[in-house]
């Protein structure tokens, strides 16, 4: 593959200033958190090696923060394309849900995110809310009923699992998709490759010039 | 809200498939809440527990410290004194206590924050054998437990103390208790949860009033039952 570093002009704008805060953000605390829970879940295989109760308030407060970069995107006047991107995460063509159940087998004209990029962005929505409620119960049992803190323990662990295997292959993917990375970390992407990956968005993008 | 909306469900007509996704995942995770207990009980009886204990939150320790390490007392160096108002103060050693005629039991672990393990088998001396052997005086009603973490405390009632599944255990699934388990030598009392087993205990003291121990002084009930179990309660509200 020959990279071709279109001009200035001819660079799509895939995510602001805003977006690529709260995903590194986000990565940041959700690092924090996988690092912290691992010993935490396993924490009669480290003995004493690690002091358990830092580690126990740096896992509680970086968990109590993880909603708000997204909360504090979507809710502000600098959120429109935060809101706007959670407006395509969320309306499917069957095409598109056919491309996810074919892993793309079946080709189609893409939106600005394949279908795969959007299901991992409603995960990732949906784990913040799951993972914080559950940790929420764990941490401030005593309001609710026994049965819903064995519940809530189970399904903290469920998804910590869930969560881990979905960022290994987030991270395996976006390492083996250049410049669909490169946009996470400098906003743009050349109009030859979202002409290529995401059809549908580079010719709406087009017309709106 | 402006994407085209059609009368007629074409190829490119885009419905909120993906909203439905996303409230699917967290209605998912609600069930787990008001269900994951049930289902992990009925896997449990299925299948046994060893399968439970393979599943991700299943039949599995959380170990707590509240000091932030375990301490570290070999079995040659540790010491029990069981004194107070008794008749008999004593103080034994790891052998002395393994000398004493022993209970095996096997019996669930509940934590009060939501976990749980089943079939826990644990052996040790019953505390009441121990209570007999130091003989309390008249008038006292509780006893207090100290561990060697010198933080911890807890106490019980001298009729809760006399259920004949309270132990004062030294050996865990046939081996000897591990330090981060409570080992050597810990309280079990099974029918309470788990803040009330202390680990690494040093000391029983007979008393005649009711020590607030650490995790009550933090807000948990002094009667620690389990859902479901009763047992002589103390009356006092401002202990519950």
């Amino acid at each position: 593959m020959t990279l071709t570093f279109a001009e200035p002009g001819l660079r799509l704008l895939r995510f602001d200033g805003v977006q690529r805060v709260v995903h590194w953000l986000n990565a940041a605390l959700f690092g924090v958190l996988i690092f912290t829970g691992i010993p935490l879940y396993f924490g009669s295989f480290f003995g004493v090696l690690f002091p358990r109760h830092e580690i126990q308030e740096i896992h509680l407060w970086s968990g109590l923060f993880l909603p708000l970069p997204i909360l504090v995107s979507l809710l502000g006047p600098w959120g429109r394309r935060m809101r706007r991107d959670m407006h395509r995460f969320a309306y499917w063509s069957r095409a598109e849900v056919r491309w996810l159940f074919t892993l793309g087998r079946e080709q189609t004209n893409l939106d600005k995110f394949n279908p795969g990029q959007k299901a991992n962005a409603l995960f990732f929505g949906a784990v913040i809310i799951i993972m914080w409620a559950t940790g929420y119960i764990l941490q401030w049992f005593r309001f609710f009923p026994v049965s819903w803190r064995e519940g809530a323990t189970l399904t903290h662990d469920f998804f910590a699992f869930a969560i881990f295997v979905v960022v290994v292959g987030h991270i395996a993917m976006a390492l083996t998709h250049f410049e669909s990375m490169s946009s996470m970390l400098k906003g743009s992407v050349s109009r030859e490759w979202a002409q290529r990956h995401a059809r549908e968005w580079a010719d709406e993008s087009e017309s709106a010039h | 809200m402006t994407d085209e909306v059609s009368t007629r469900p074409t190829e490119g007509a885009k419905t909120p498939v993906g909203r439905r996704m996303f409230l699917g995942l967290v209605a998912l995770g609600a069930a787990g809440v008001a269900f994951g207990a049930e289902a992990q009980k009925l896997i449990g009886n299925k299948l046994g527990s060893g399968f439970a204990s393979l599943l991700p939150g299943g039949n599995h320790f959380r170990i707590y410290t509240i000091t932030g390490s375990y301490p570290n007392i070999p079995t040659s160096k540790y010491s029990l004194s069981v004194s107070g108002m008794v008749d008999r103060p004593m103080t034994l050693s790891y052998d002395d206590l393994r000398a004493l005629p022993a209970l095996e039991m096997v019996k669930g672990f509940q934590c009060v924050t939501g976990w749980r393990v089943d079939g826990v088998s644990w052996k040790g001396v019953p505390l009441a054998h121990l209570l007999e052997m130091a003989g309390p005086q008249s008038g006292t009603v509780a006893v207090s437990f100290d561990s060697y973490d010198h933080a911890d405390s807890e106490s019980l009632l001298l009729a809760q103390a006399h259920l004949p599944d309270v132990m004062v255990a030294y050996e865990m699934y046939g081996k000897p208790l591990s330090r981060e388990h409570g080992g050597p030598v810990r309280l079990v009392v099974p029918q309470m949860y788990g803040y009330k087993s202390l680990k690494w205990l040093s000391a029983i003291r007979v008393v005649n009033d009711v020590d607030v121990g650490f995790w009550e002084q933090n807000g948990y009930p002094q009667n620690g039952w389990l859902d479901g179990s009763t047992g002589p309660t103390n009356p006092d509200p401002s202990l519950s």
